[in-house]
């Protein structure tokens, strides 16, 4: 019971890690429709300049947070500016080719640098955070996790709950059409929601570093991830993402604590064909509101 | 009286894709604080004319390849939305198109997209003084609203931005004859009580010259008759063919019958 608790904590926390990076591909899509093919590499990136800051220029650990949230926010910007300002209005295929392009130029600049080699942040989390209850040890990573997430979730409700700015990008995920008649700036929208996905990146990037040490091949390899976990929960819906994000991390986790740590990876697809031929629209896609 | 005049549609033609050439030589005048109405039958390209003074044709792939467009002296043909809403244009658009995702409170704060970070409390009280019937409804997602709710939103959501021309896209389509009664009254009261100068366009030709003082009627992409909305109500050719009320049995000729019919849907 100890061993499954324990499993199924860690999973959570895997969850959640799963969840934030899902949020920030949901975040894309439900505003510009694009599939983001880059998103494990901006993850990467996150970590890196966490990685730098932190190890490399010996800066204090909340200047590093500072500087790569920061930085990465406006990546996000520069990224939708540079490359896909210039493709509003071609086809949609063409524009998620071009993440794709995107992503092995970032794979390949980071490998440039850092070569494929696994660095490690020093330890900063405070002891404290490490949390005894009877036998069940929750190690300060996931405890922080946690607490990241959380804080993460709370900053983003308000944010697209109350904010004008806020409430812009949500109506332009509506209707576009409407938005523009109202003179919200699309542009500015689809800038921002890509700096908010880009900062979203850095955060489960810097996590992701925390727990298993940051490497190229294997941060990259997390934008995959997001699919399962996405399709799972329904491409459109921001709840469905956090969900389907909590499912697979618990479930990725208790099949590599019980059976094999080599199905951990395979599991989460199996659980997306199953999903996929029971509720093709996944557990939370959009139910369309018919009475208009 | 130059200075009088708010908008001036000047001759223009729209292409659709490069291609599809809907208006040939469109001119209309309106005045500050008028209502002007734009009355035709399906695909007459009064849709389009609003297109193409909001700015809305850029995102449908049009563009207007002649004449000028002018609002409060400045040229706006071709300029994006962005910039012809900042101007105080707003289009209300054919069919009401809400946010289904969001409350009703929130579609209203879309509307101040044009002055993002103001404040807009009194404007929100504004709406729901002309609209009680939103203020009920603020936390329901506006997905779930009857079509007369729908259009009040959408005609509040616009009030939002402060327009100083309203451009209203057939608002009564299919409301009950009350309905559209109550909301064309309020339009009124907000042309009289706010000062904005609104274009109306509908197929209800009635109601429209109602609350308008000048009309203008469309077929086939051009302005094919125009005058005060008393004298347009008179007018026998209107008369027949937007009103209802034709003469019995007189149809002129065969030409005209073809013309025409897909005219009668409204009625
Ligand atoms: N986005 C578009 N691309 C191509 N053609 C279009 C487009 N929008 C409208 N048209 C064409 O332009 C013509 C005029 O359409 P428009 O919508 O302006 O008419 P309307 O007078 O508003 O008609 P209705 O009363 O049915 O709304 C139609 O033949 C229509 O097919
Ligand atoms: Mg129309």
């Amino acid at each position: 019971m100890d061993f499954f608790l324990q499993l199924l904590i860690q999973g959570l926390s895997i969850g959640c890690l799963y969840a934030i990076a899902a949020l920030g591909f949901v975040m894309i899509f439900k505003s510009s429709s694009i599939l983001n093919f880059a998103h494990g590499e901006l993850l990467a990136i996150g970590a890196y300049i966490f990685l730098v800051i932190s190890v490399w220029l010996n800066l204090p650990i909340y200047l590093a947070f500072i500087v790569t949230f920061v930085g990465s926010f406006f990546l996000g910007f520069v990224i939708e500016r540079l490359f896909l300002r210039p493709m509003i209005g071609e086809a949609l295929i063409e524009v998620i080719m071009l993440t794709v392009g995107l992503a092995a130029m970032f794979k390949g600049l980071l490998l440039f640098i850092f070569s494929g080699n696994t660095y490690v942040y020093p330890n900063f989390l405070p002891a404290g955070l490490t949390i005894k209850i009877g036998n069940i040890t929750v190690s300060s990573v996931y405890t922080a996790t946690f607490l990241a997430t959380i804080i993460f979730l709370i900053v983003f409700g308000l944010f697209f709950k109350y904010s004008s700015q806020g409430i812009y990008m949500r109506s332009v995920a509506d209707s576009q059409t409407a938005a523009l008649s109202l003179g919200v700036n699309v542009r500015r929208v689809f800038a921002l929601s890509w700096a908010i996905a880009s900062l979203v990146c850095a955060m489960s990037g810097i996590v992701l570093g925390i727990l298993n040490g940051i490497n190229v091949h294997d941060l990259s390899k997390m934008g995959l991830k997001v699919f399962p976990v996405v399709i799972l929960g329904g491409l459109e819906s921001i709840l469905g993402a956090i969900i389907g994000g909590l499912i697979i991390g618990v479930i990725e986790t208790l099949v590599s604590g019980y059976f094999s740590t080599s199905l951990r990876d395979v599991v989460a697809y199996v659980i997306l064909v199953i999903i996929l031929m029971i509720k093709p629209y996944g557990l939370f896609g959009l139910v369309e509101i018919e009475r208009v | 009286m130059e200075d009088k005049v708010a908008l001036l549609v000047n001759n223009i033609s729209v292409v659709y894709h490069d291609v599809i050439q809907v208006l040939k030589g469109v001119s209309l005048e309106v005045k500050k604080g008028e209502i002007v109405s734009l009355l035709g039958s399906n695909g007459a390209g009064k849709t389009t004319t609003l297109r193409a003074i909001s700015g809305l044709l850029k995102p449908e792939n049009g563009r207007v390849t002649e004449g000028s467009i002018t609002f409060d002296g400045k040229q706006i043909h071709n300029e994006p939305p962005e910039v012809i809403t900042r101007l105080g244009i707003i289009q209300v658009l054919e069919g009401r198109v809400p946010f289904k995702y969001l409350t009703v409170e929130e579609n209203l704060r879309v509307g101040t997209a044009t002055r993002w970070g103001k404040p807009y409390k009194e404007d929100l009280e504004l709406v729901y003084h002309y609209f009680p019937r939103l203020k009920e409804l603020r936390n329901r997602l506006a997905g779930y609203l009857s079509g007369g709710e729908l259009q009040m939103l959408v005609i509040g959501r616009a009030l939002m931005a402060h327009p100083k021309l309203l451009l209203l896209d057939e608002p009564s389509l299919g409301l009950a004859p009350f309905l559209v009664k109550e909301i064309f009254d309020i339009v009124k009261k907000i042309n009289e009580e706010q000062g904005t100068t609104i274009v109306l366009v509908e197929q209800n030709a009635n109601m429209a010259l109602n609350i308008a003082t000048y009309g203008y009627v469309m077929e086939n992409g051009k302005i094919v008759m125009e005058g005060k909305a008393k004298d347009l109500k008179e007018n026998p050719d209107v008369k027949e063919f937007y009103l209802g009320t034709t003469a019995k049995g007189t149809i002129k000729s065969y030409k005209d019958v073809k013309a025409y019919k897909r005219r009668k849907r409204w009625l």
